[in-house]
């Protein structure tokens, strides 16, 4: 069957008629399948939800015991009928319980990357390709700009700086699901012993990391009096990114700001958030990961949504692939 | 030539004066010569480079990435050295560098090429280098950091690094050229304080410190001469050996930007001085505004129409050296003798003295300080009369006796949020005063201040902001500012620019918010007329040419 039919953009979200259901619908629907955990893929509200046993704890977690009426577990690799089509959950290599959707009916496989990553990362299972007719792939950082450097030097930054300016304390914005607990599970790596003070906002995550056996060493809530403030002096403390502006940053002594994001490679962009120290770590494939991807699944036709769409489509026609922009609405790059 | 990208890194995105000078003396420490000294060079500008088109490297990209692709990428980051750098692709096969290339010897290699074979050096060396090093590569060879930091500044990394005063590296700067092997072996401690060749162009000057409230009590008003302030910028201008050179106060060579003055000084020595523009009292002519002066600085060159519009003179303070004499150690009194005789001989439009004021009590001289005679006249200059000239601040022989500033109450129009320790509070603030417009009453921006109130303060001002933001723009918020809803301040301020920058037409100078007035509406605040009147508009025929106000 022809793709376009068997998958197209709704005002509510990527919709399979055949099967009746929504892949990471924004609006509230009566079947949602979904690729990962982050608040924009994945919203409360829908009636039946299929996603990995990580993707739904996450959401439990996030919203609470109803943000569905029935949920049920999908397992990696295995083939879940849905009506006449058939769907299945591929690691995507993004956050814990983040899956790529493969949709087939007819003979014809389209895989819904969701987000993704092809770098090593502590904390989730690798990115794993599989073939198929089209390829719908992000383009968060789908510009020939973005090439994340590699994770070890930009902790080191973080080291350094910690070496310098002992009497600071160090704080880092990172996103509360996935980039708060590779950070922390990086400087685990590098050899970083020190309790690493969280947000509030973390914490409930951070268990939950633990609790699938993802060792995130000495955590320590960053909620101390003032009197004390003294005690966060040289020491790495993790927020949500807006926690910055808010007057929870006031505790601590004279703080180095530090954000971990890819967009920290644009100078300007960590300048004008105020940022010191940019720790240039992500989630999504940089420009070479999406078009090397795109090289080894090569599908007959690839798909491009949020993000830099229009680069990446020009990438594909100069390589001969036929690709077209989705314009997919409601997901937010700005998070990573 | 990655501690050098990861520094420049490093300094672009740290906002704190002393952090930016720990970076820089880390580096110093750390890095080894002559790749340092390349860096000193780079960031004080004393670097010469032949430099490289912005199309030139638009044609070596342009060899490996799609046209396309490329203006959505230049578009996307907006700088083309930082696109640049971001975008490049290794030859695929090509050889990537083991190791890091030295800054020197990428410098060496600059040095070397000719014109014809610029242009595959540079590839090659984008080639070898890292994504930060190739947009300090980029950096260096489009001429120009930008990256917030003064010679000021790194000189005073430099001073740290070796624990030695910062007027010791002023003196020796101009005397040095990169990559300053010698300065940096005697930062290091290895060896002796390098020696110069010929006499030092620019010695380290002599700085006053303010009079505090009980200063003036216990010294006798006979052991001092006073003189006025003049507002201009302190300068050195030296003569010597066939030298000429005008110095700022912190010994940048800002020569090229003043040609009347350097061809006018035709008699040997090294004066202190103020640099001002308009005529001199031998001319009897009008010393001219700050904001005149201000067309003539930060230029290297200057036209032939700025040097008629705008001529500058120098009003002697002092003489360090009399012919090649160092007479520094001579007391105040025999100096300015020596200054008198040699200005008397010098060309009239060009020089005069900086006359002394007489008084015998210190009251008053306070009623002069007051009402000065001349409105580019900031203060009173107390100086002993038998002090040497010695390099620095140090208190007792120099104290300078600023005229009270002028305060207006303005209203809040915009805040954004500080950094460091001030990173969640909105403690930068924009403020205006009443003005007409259209026939209706609006602010017009007159200033910004981020200091002046305590911390108690901050608190009080950061929650009205917080509360009363009527707009966003990025970092910045509009906050709500009415005639009877708004927050009122009292600023101070020690004069006025005019600037065609600045929608109301002027920008105060080094303001401050001395008063929180909660007790006032914004209604209440002053107008742009009120602000203009204080100044009394001094050479109000000049401000009318250039500002139509």
């Amino acid at each position: 069957m022809k793709p376009e039919t068997l998958l197209y953009p709704t005002p509510k979200g990527l919709y399979c008629e055949k099967g009746g259901f929504y892949i990471d619908p924004v609006q509230p629907v009566e079947k949602a399948l979904i690729t990962h955990g982050h608040a924009d893929h994945a919203r409360a509200g829908h009636t039946h939800v299929l996603a990995t046993q990580e993707t739904l704890d996450i959401m439990r977690i996030r919203y609470g015991d109803a943000f569905c009426v029935s949920s049920q577990a999908a397992v990696l690799g295995a083939r879940t009928g849905i009506g006449d089509i058939t769907a299945s959950f591929h690691p995507a290599g993004h956050v814990l319980g983040s899956a790529q959707i493969a949709v087939e009916a007819n003979g014809t496989r389209i895989v819904v990357s969701g987000d993704y990553k092809r770098r090593r990362d502590p904390t989730c299972a690798a990115f794993e390709p599989v073939p198929c007719d089209v390829f719908i792939t992000e383009a968060t950082f789908g510009l020939p700009v973005f090439h994340h450097p590699d994770d070890r030097g930009e902790v080191a930054k973080l080291l350094t700086s910690l070496r310098q300016f002992p009497e600071r304390a160090h704080i880092i914005g990172a996103y509360a699901l996935g980039k708060a607990q590779r950070i922390i599970a990086l400087l685990r790596e590098a050899g970083y012993d020190q309790p690493i003070y969280i947000h509030g906002a973390l914490a409930r995550l951070c268990d939950y990391y633990e609790e699938r056996g993802i060792g995130l060493g000495d955590i320590r809530p960053a909620t101390q009096d003032v009197q004390d403030r003294q005690s966060f002096a040289g020491a790495v403390v993790i927020g949500p990114p807006a926690a910055f502006a808010d007057k929870w940053a006031r505790r601590f002594p004279d703080p180095v700001a530090i954000f971990a994001s890819g967009w920290m490679l644009v100078r300007q962009r960590a300048k004008q958030r105020g940022v010191e120290l940019p720790m240039i770590i992500s989630d999504h494939c940089d420009w070479t990961e999406l078009t090397e991807t795109i090289r080894e699944i090569n599908p007959a036709q690839v798909w491009v949504t949020h993000g830099r769409e229009e680069a990446l489509v020009r990438w594909c026609e100069l390589e001969g692939i036929a690709a077209r922009p989705l314009h997919l609405v409601g997901y937010d790059d700005e998070g990573e | 030539m990655r501690a050098f990208a990861e520094l420049l890194d490093r300094l672009v995105l740290t906002p704190q004066r002393n952090a930016k000078i720990k970076l820089m003396a880390d580096y110093f420490r750390n890095a080894p010569d002559p790749d340092r000294g390349y860096a000193l060079a780079a960031i004080a500008g004393t670097l010469t480079l032949k430099t490289v088109k912005p199309n030139v490297l638009r044609q070596l990209v342009l060899e490996r990435l799609d046209e396309v692709l490329f203006r959505y990428s230049y578009d996307y980051i907006g700088d083309l050295a930082e696109t640049i750098s971001l975008v490049w692709e290794r030859q695929a096969g090509g050889e990537t560098a083991q190791q890091d290339l030295s800054l020197g010897a990428v410098m060496h290699q600059l040095e070397m090429a000719g014109r014809a074979n610029v242009h595959g050096l540079v590839r090659s060396l984008l080639d070898q280098l890292e994504g930060s090093s190739r947009f300090a590569l980029l950096k260096l060879i489009t001429g120009g950091l930008r990256i917030g930091v003064s010679a000021r500044l790194v000189k005073q990394a430099l001073a740290d690094m070796g624990n030695v005063d910062i007027t010791e590296i002023e003196t020796l700067w101009h005397g040095l050229s990169p990559p300053y092997t010698a300065l940096f072996r005697w930062l290091d401690g290895k060896s002796d304080k390098p020696q110069l060749d010929m006499p030092a162009v620019f010695h380290a000057v002599m700085l006053a410190t303010p009079v505090a409230d009980n200063d003036l009590a216990t010294l006798d008003p006979k052991a001092f001469a006073a003189e006025w302030k003049w507002d201009g910028i302190r300068v050195q201008l030296a003569n010597l050996a066939g030298t000429r050179r005008l110095y700022s106060r912190s010994g940048d060579d800002i020569s090229g930007a003043f040609p009347d003055i350097l061809e006018a000084a035709d008699f040997e020595g090294i004066i202190d001085g103020e640099l001002l523009v308009g005529g001199t009292m031998r001319t009897n002519r009008a010393t001219r505004t700050f904001s005149d002066l201000q067309q003539r600085l930060n230029r290297k060159t200057v036209t032939r129409r700025m040097l008629e519009e705008y001529p500058a003179f120098i009003r002697g303070y002092d003489l360090l050296f009399c012919g090649r004499r160092d007479i520094r150690q001579e007391s105040f009194l025999t100096r300015r003798a020596e200054l008198s005789a040699l200005i008397d001989k010098a060309a009239p439009s060009r020089f005069d003295l900086s006359p002394l004021v007489p008084f015998s009590s210190w009251e008053e001289l306070d009623r002069l300080r007051a009402d000065p005679p001349d409105p580019v006249i900031e203060g009173i200059m107390l100086k002993r009369l038998d002090s040497p000239y010695t390099a620095g601040r140090s208190k007792g022989p120099w104290f300078k006796w600023k005229r009270e500033p002028y305060n207006v109450d303005a209203v809040l129009m915009y805040a954004q949020r500080g950094h460091g320790k001030r990173s969640s509070y909105y403690s930068d603030f924009t403020f205006g005063v009443w003005t007409q417009s259209d026939g209706k009453d609006v602010l017009v921006p007159v200033g910004k201040a981020y200091f002046g109130f305590t911390d108690a303060e901050l608190e009080v001002l950061d929650r009205y902001v917080r509360n009363n933001t009527v707009e966003r723009f990025g970092p910045v918020r509009a906050i709500r500012a009415e005639p009877d809803h708004g927050f009122v301040v009292e600023v101070a301020f020690e004069g006025i620019n005019f600037s065609t920058r600045h929608k109301s037409g002027v920008a105060m100078r080094f303001p401050r918010i001395s008063r929180l007035r909660t007790d006032k509406l914004p209604r209440d605040a002053d107008r742009l007329e009120t602000l203009l009147a204080m100044i009394g508009q001094p050479g109000a025929d000049m401000v009318e040419i250039r500002e139509p106000i």
